[in-house]
């Protein structure tokens, strides 16, 4: 009962630190532009393409085509925002939004038509076997990199945004743009910078995604994306350690929920949660209340 | 009775004082001026006797009625409207939509009259439409009454802000820095609009500005604000001559 | 202004005669006709849509989810009637379905926009996308009652032509009045601008919950024309990715415009059926127009212009009135 319980939570923080990971890039961008970017979870699904055409077609080792998809997914979230989000920046809300649901729609749809909606394997990494743990419990090894790797991407993210010159010009955009514009910061550059790092932690995730459920197909970046999505909201969209909290916490609902209660039910307790959690505490667990200013 | 009182109303902001110990009287048909420096806090004033903030503690008593925490809404139904200091108009629509949609609360007609255009409509809408040109001639605009709100040049839109603020029927009328972004004659021409608001409609009129010499000439009275503090209050010739005021414009 | 009303009455009444007509020459066979069947329920989620959308500014996301509880409370209703002793069958029984689908919708739409519609900002886009992937999971999990993930099968098939032209007539009809009203108003008031709304007397939450869930009601309306169409119901019909595409029809059209929203509706749902080949890139091309209107035309192709009789009279009068000034110079 016990053993099983505590397997359960490791899947939960299994799939929960992925969850983490790829909110963090809803969080950062909307920290600093105030947009949901509906086409993040698609970054993901062309993170996954990456890789596997990197591996199966050229046949260049995992690490190395995980590095390249990084690259590649940043250059994308920053080719996004200005093609798509930029030329919007002083548009309403509900445009901004329509035009990321929009960048979103096309890349699966660009995808869909190139390269097919038939999912193909993912040539995940050959690491099998668990370490024991205690009693019957153990944990697989894919699962600990998975939590090793994800945490490690949060720390080295946690000291970029505090530590360096970048990571606080970040911070002073999310606070004001105007005034960080005034106070000598490229404001344009710190916003490409964001959306590129995002974008490379969301091909981490997807690394680590697709190891786990090893499958590429057009589609894959959508649910993954809303549940993302869902944890950023959870923790408080826009709050880094909030993003970590609510992806971790959603990933243990989930798998507790599927084991516990009904696999089919799981949607449900997922974005029941996220509405229960917006009605009381409207800006997220971790968010402070501000009102529009008069 | 005045028609507006408020008593011991202060608001705090996460620990920060904006507004303390706030007392003001206004009668019926009086014209008062609100003043201070920037940031003393008069738009907060404002936004706690206009509901959009609570205030943490005080009263607020409109014919001796408490408003003290009640919605914005209800507060302009039960008789105070209000302009914004960056102008608020609906930019997308006309500027005689502007003014019948600030009519809403004294229309009557219900849902299903208004889908089966009951001759309740008719009559209620054919009536608004005329009071709202009746509205804009006041401020010269009657020829502007198909125009878009948004294209309207900046002073007319203050002066449609105004329109569309009495057209809620009120009995107080707040106007923040409605002079605002105004040239010398074009800020003239809206304090004599402002006196014959007063006199047409019989509202009282509470003004903030922080032009000190802008108010002198047309308010009754005024009260001097300064960091959320009320400084001093009383007629224009008192407080032109209050030492605390002077300090607290000229600095020391 | 009864003019007015006789000419619009009039063309409704032509328009109906015209495609009657061509149905009985043999022109527009069977595929025609579940082709126009769809064009009617897409007018009514669309300009349903672009009440809370367009005219309300509530970006929603979850309207096929509207739709769903619509079309599943309608067709269990009708269903059980149909085996039952109760003699209430054809356009009557369907009448009475899809009210019972509107007003489950509209409940389904007070329990979500009361508590959310309080809130600012972007929340009723996120909650209502939760909202569309919850009722599709439930759809699954209560699969007794709704067949689940096999499909809800067996339901009377009551929608035709006739009765789906009135029920789109009368939903426009409804929506254009209820906007052209103080009512309306109010709702555009507060997609202009909300504290300006509220400060004008307007109870912003009141009418925010009201356009939501007349939107929802007619969403539910669209959803129980759509079971008694098709005769069977599967949850994926539902899913998010309709929801969009009602988004897209309303953007295209005008957020804010009635006439677009249909003249959207209609292109959109006739387009993909003309070309074929199209299908495959449709989505593709929804893509693209989407993230271009919004750059290029945010108020859609149409703005917020309404087609009206006396409007065109109007304009010719002045073309022509132009006209006659230039030829007397």
């Amino acid at each position: 009962m016990f053993e099983m319980f505590v397997s359960h939570l490791i899947n939960g923080l299994q799939i929960g630190s992925i969850y983490a990971l790829i909110a963090l890039g809803y969080t950062m961008v909307y920290g600093i532009v105030k947009l949901i970017n509906f086409a993040h979870g698609d970054v993901i699904m062309v993170g996954a393409f990456i890789i596997l055409f990197l591996v199966t077609g050229a046949g260049i080792p995992f690490i190395p085509a995980v590095l390249t998809a990084m690259a590649g997914c940043a250059l994308l979230g920053v080719l996004m925002e200005k093609i798509a989000y930029k030329p919007l920046r002083n548009a309403t809300r509900l445009s901004a939004l329509i035009t990321a649901i929009g960048v979103s729609l096309f890349l699966q749809n660009a995808f869909l038509v190139r390269f097919s909606p038939n999912p193909r394997p993912f040539p995940r990494p050959a690491i099998s076997g668990s370490l024991n743990l205690f009693g019957d419990v153990s944990i697989s090894y894919l699962a600990l990199v998975t939590i090793v790797v994800s945490a490690v991407m949060m720390i080295l993210l946690h000291f970029f945004v505090k530590g360096t010159k970048m990571g606080k010009a970040m911070r002073a955009v999310s606070e004001d743009s105007g005034a960080a514009c005034l106070m000598g910061i490229n404001v344009n550059n710190t916003i490409a910078v964001t959306f590129a790092v995002g974008s490379a932690l969301a091909a981490v995730g997807s690394a680590l995604y697709a190891s786990t459920y090893p499958q590429v197909e057009p589609f894959m970046g959508l649910q993954m994306g809303l549940k993302a999505f869902v944890a950023a909201v959870l923790g408080g969209i826009g709050i880094i350690p909030g993003a970590m909290l609510g992806g971790i916490l959603l990933g243990i609902v989930e798998s507790m929920t599927k084991a516990y209660i009904s696999t089919q039910l799981s949607d449900a307790v997922v974005y029941g949660i996220l509405i229960i959690v917006l009605l009381l505490k409207p800006s997220g667990l971790m968010g402070k209340t501000t009102g529009e200013k008069v | 009775m005045p028609l507006l009182e408020a008593k011991g109303m202060g608001v705090d902001f996460g620990g920060l004082r904006a507004l303390s110990d706030f007392e003001i009287a206004i009668e019926p048909n009086e014209l008062v001026g609100l003043i201070g420096p920037n940031g003393a806090g008069k738009t907060t004033a404002f936004n706690l006797l206009t509901g959009v903030y609570a205030p943490t503690e005080g009263v607020i008593l409109l014919e001796g009625k408490n408003i003290a925490g009640k919605k914005p809404y209800r507060i302009n139904n039960m008789g105070i409207a209000r302009t914004f200091q960056n102008i608020r108009l609906f930019k997308g629509l006309s500027v005689i939509e502007n003014v019948k949609t600030a009519c809403h609360a004294h229309m009557s007609y219900g849902i299903l009259s208004g889908i089966m255009r009951l001759p309740k409509y008719w009559r209620e809408e054919a009536a608004i439409h005329k009071e709202a040109l009746e509205l804009l001639s006041v401020f010269d605009m009657a020829d502007l009454a198909d125009v878009n709100a948004g294209n309207l040049p900046y002073g007319k839109q203050r002066q449609l802000e105004i329109a569309r603020a009495l057209a809620t029927r009120p009995k107080l009328l707040l106007l923040d820095e409605p002079a605002a972004g105004m040239n010398p004659s074009e800020t003239q021409l809206l304090m004599d609009t402002i006196q014959l608001i007063r006199e047409r409609f019989g509202i009282a009129i509470l003004l903030i500005e922080h032009d000190m010499k802008l108010v002198m000439g047309i308010c009754q009275r005024m009260v001097v604000l300064d960091y959320g503090m009320i400084i001093a209050s009383g007629k224009p010739e008192e407080i032109k001559n209050n030492p605390r005021v002077i300090e607290a414009y000229l600095g020391e | 202004m009864k003019k007015a009303y006789a000419i619009n009455a009039g063309l409704v009444l032509t328009l109906f005669a015209v495609i009657t007509l061509l149905f009985h020459l043999g022109i527009l066979n069977r595929f025609h006709n579940g082709l126009i069947l769809l064009v009617c329920i897409n007018i009514i989620l669309a300009v349903s849509l672009n009440l809370s959308a367009g005219f309300l500014g509530q970006l929603v996301l979850g309207h096929a989810a509207f739709m769903a509880v619509g079309a599943y409370a309608a067709a269990i209703f009708s269903k059980y009637i149909t085996g039952s002793e109760i003699g209430l069958s054809g356009t009557p029984l369907l009448i009475v379905a899809l009210i019972l689908g509107g007003l489950a919708a509209a409940v389904a739409g007070i329990i979500i926009g009361v508590p959310a519609l309080r809130l600012r900002g972007d929340y009723i886009a996120i909650i209502t996308l939760g909202f569309g992937l919850i009722v599709q999971s439930l759809i699954n999990y209560f699969r007794t009652y709704t067949g689940g993930a096999q499909g809800l099968l067996g339901i009377p098939r009551l929608t035709n032509f006739n009765n789906a032209y009135f029920i789109v007539v009368i939903t426009v009809l409804v929506l254009v009045c209820l906007i052209r009203s103080r009512h309306g108003r109010a709702m555009i008031a507060i997609r202009e601008d909300e504290i300006a709304a509220e400060a004008s007397g307007i109870s912003t939450v009141y009418y925010k919950i009201l356009g939501f869930t007349v939107s929802a009601f007619f969403a539910g309306v669209a959803g129980g024309l759509y079971a008694h169409y098709l005769a069977m119901l599967d949850s994926r019909a539902f899913g998010f990715s309709y929801s969009i595409e009602l988004l897209v029809i309303v953007v295209l059209g005008g957020l804010g415009s009635f006439t677009g929203a249909i003249v959207a509706a209609v292109v959109l749902t006739l387009l993909p059926e003309i070309l074929r080949e199209f299908q495959q890139y449709r989505m593709l091309v929804y893509a693209i127009m989407l993230i271009a209107m919004m750059i290029f035309r945010p108020k859609g192709l149409m703005g917020t212009y309404e087609f009206s009789v006396f409007g065109i009279f109007d304009k010719c009068k002045k073309v022509f009135v132009k006209f006659k000034r230039k030829g007397a110079q």
